[in-house]
């Protein structure tokens, strides 16, 4: 397995070779997650290039989606649930003392798997973040950054005049880009996005994976997804989790036509899974 | 496939007993609520039919003169006696006087001194007014003591049924509208008797027990179900809460004599500490039912607020606690009914006594309706029988007012998601 581990890089190395190649956004070390006894996680690596979308797959149950509510620890809110290892935004410890979890959810947004905005109008769907975060000091500035978020959402152009409408309102399609419109709109670094189309038609779903290669100039993606042919579509790297274990990784070319591991290989052809 | 059409001829013969049953099913359902609907209409009507002649009161328009004989004694029933004697100028003798002043209520002179407060100009004037008459004497206008009774047996004799006719004949004796059941405390005289006092003494009462157990109980459910680490000591409150709710509610009342008045040496029949035992009573149900409601709230949200940085208390105060409101306020209500509807535990705080005066302060001595109830059903007088029907009514039309509110509440809390 072919592990780049960039932390060991002095800082202004680090910061030098953002300008040639993709540095790391997040990485992570020996991660291993245990729900009470049960170990979900067994010792995941993995370098997650910036501006870049990342799709990390696996058969139902492998760890995928725990170890994306990992990089934003949304597992802290889970009973017994203990990370151990080290994973890095921009070279810091997420997971060290003194860290603010508020903050660091500030800066990596998520993106659920079944839409699930507020019960609450489209405007202040988007501007909660905003508003929580004091992002915004007058009603102008918000309004500009419930517009922009909305208009790079690509639903702009939907809501435009019913702002004041509920968000659950909305089509599933439609609600999921407020969800990302939402997300988008206190300038995370790194957007997560769990299984971010599964509860989509193919439509909406063309419609989320088109904003997703948008975003990616912008942000740093990871998603987890089930489906190999979305992961192929819209991923340049890829990550393939298999019985709580980090099997392979790399560009998603290499994963799809040459992958290295047999299970990989049994998985992308579709005999496992 | 003969296999398979025979599994069809099995399926259709049993098909018509699967559809008596369902029938069947539906008929208990339905036999159910009518029994319950006819109950509750029962128990409505015959409250009504029996409460709602309190609602008038017997008045006889009595020509008086502010005579200033009496006014300087300050003997107001004595110008009413007057009045009364020059309109039966042929009535003699003690014991018949006695039975003709009887006629009125006690309570005429205070209504006189009451229009001579307002208007001292009246000395030495006359004037008609409709006054009430005695209990014994309404009963007789509204058809409750029956004339045809042996007159031993009955408790108006037939000289007074002659004065009575008499003013009927004369169309000075009528019912009206009985304005002083709901504007007046308690009496000793049915007449005089209203509900407001216990009114009064059950919203203050209610007041004290929601801003104590509203708050109290919403934050303790938050914190047991939103923050608490669940370990054996969380185990073990939430036993004790689910214990709290099913103590008989006169142990509350013993608690609330011990505590509140023997220690604290709080005041004694106030609603004030009628309040606070009705808390402690209601705590656990509004606990119960707020925790319930917060679990309701789909994990969706909490993880979306969670996903976009807000703290903990944010997504509390956000997007839980407005979702899980309509939920939590059907609780409290049901709480609050509960507490209006409680006599026990304030009979124990000494909100029994008979008090006359309308409760002006959380500490002034007052009773509830319910307990107003079991005083004037305890009470001789056939007049009050009436009276505790109609204060039974006064109390249901609370409830469902309460109620009202509580619909209205829950409308304007309740949000789709």
């Amino acid at each position: 397995m072919d592990l780049s581990i960039h932390t060991d890089v002095p800082a202004t190395a680090r910061v030098d070779s953002q300008t040639h190649s993709a540095p790391h956004k997040v990485t992570a070390q020996g991660v291993d997650v245990f729900y009470g006894d049960k170990q979900a996680l067994k010792n995941i690596s993995l370098d997650v290039p910036s501006n870049a979308v990342t799709a990390l797959i696996g058969p139902s149950g492998c760890g995928k989606s725990t170890f994306l509510r990992c990089l934003n620890r949304m597992n802290d809110v889970v009973e017994g649930c203990r990370v151990e290892g080290l994973i890095q935004l921009d070279g810091e410890d997420i997971y060290a003392r003194g860290v603010d979890v508020v903050h660091l959810r500030a800066r990596v947004g998520m993106v659920f798997q079944k839409p699930n905005p507020f019960p609450k109008s489209i405007y202040d769907n988007v501007a909660y973040g905003p508003r929580i975060h004091g992002l915004a000091k007058t009603r102008p500035d918000m309004d500009e950054i419930v517009l922009t978020s909305l208009e790079k959402a690509g639903l702009l152009d939907e809501v435009r005049d019913r702002l004041e409408a509920p968000g659950t309102g909305l089509s599933g399609g439609q609600q999921q880009r407020l969800c990302i419109a939402r997300a988008i709109a206190v300038e995370p670094e790194v957007i997560l996005m769990d299984e971010p189309c599964s509860a989509l038609d193919p439509i909406a779903t063309a419609k989320i994976e088109e904003l997703i290669d948008e975003l990616k100039e912008n942000y740093t993606i990871i998603m987890v997804t089930h489906s190999m042919q979305q992961a192929a579509r819209v991923s340049q790297k890829t990550a393939f989790f298999h019985l709580g274990e980090l099997v392979e990784q790399g560009d998603t070319t290499d994963i799809f036509t040459n992958p290295v591991d047999e299970r990989t290989q049994a998985y992308v052809t579709g005999r496992i899974g | 496939m003969t296999n398979s059409s025979s599994n069809s001829d099995i399926i259709e013969a049993g098909l018509a007993r699967r559809y008596r049953a369902e029938k069947r099913f539906r008929f208990y359902g339905i036999a159910a609520i009518a029994i319950a609907i006819s109950f509750l209409a029962v128990m409505l009507i015959a409250i009504g039919v029996r409460g709602v002649s309190a609602f008038q009161q017997t008045n006889v328009l009595l020509t008086v003169k502010f005579d200033p004989q009496y006014i300087d004694d300050n003997d107001w029933q004595g110008i009413i006696k007057a009045s009364m004697r020059e309109q039966f100028p042929g009535v003699g003798g003690r014991r018949d006087k006695r039975k003709l002043y009887k006629l009125m209520s006690s309570g005429a002179g205070f209504d006189l001194q009451d229009i001579y407060k307002k208007d001292p100009s009246l000395l030495g004037q006359t004037r008609a007014y409709w006054l009430p008459a005695s209990d014994d004497i309404d009963m007789l206008m509204k058809g409750a003591i029956d004339r045809n009774v042996v007159e031993d047996d009955r408790r108006v004799s037939d000289r007074e049924i002659v004065w009575v006719d008499r003013w009927l004949a004369d169309g000075v004796i009528e019912l009206q509208f009985n304005t002083r059941f709901f504007t007046a405390g308690d009496s000793r005289e049915p007449e005089l008797a209203g509900v407001w006092g216990a009114l009064v003494g059950s919203l203050l009462t209610l007041a004290i027990c929601f801003a104590l157990s509203f708050p109290l109980g919403i934050m303790t459910a938050v914190y047991l179900e939103e923050f608490a680490p669940k370990n054996r000591w969380t185990d073990l409150i939430e036993v004790n809460i689910n214990n709290l709710a099913a103590v008989p509610s006169i142990v509350f009342g013993l608690l609330g004599l011990a505590v509140f008045l023997n220690f604290f040496m709080l005041p004694r029949s106030a609603p004030l500490v009628g309040g606070m035992v009705l808390a402690l009573m209601t705590l656990p149900t509004i606990i119960i039912a707020a925790r319930a409601a917060l679990r309701a709230v789909p994990p969706s949200i909490r993880e979306a607020a969670f996903g976009m940085g807000a703290s903990q208390v944010q997504t509390v105060m956000h997007h839980v606690l407005p979702l899980a409101m309509p939920g939590m306020l059907t609780g409290t209500i049901i709480g609050m009914a509960q507490a209006l509807g409680e006599s026990a535990p304030l009979l124990m705080i000494g909100m029994v006594a008979f008090i006359v005066d309308i409760p002006g302060s959380l500490v002034d001595s007052a009773t509830v309706l319910p307990v107003q109830i079991y005083l004037w059903a305890d009470s001789p007088e056939r007049a009050f029988s009436e009276r505790t029907a109609a204060a039974i009514i006064v109390l249901v039309g609370f409830l469902i007012l309460m109620n009202l509110v509580a619909v209205i509440m829950r409308r304007k809390f309740e949000r789709r998601w």
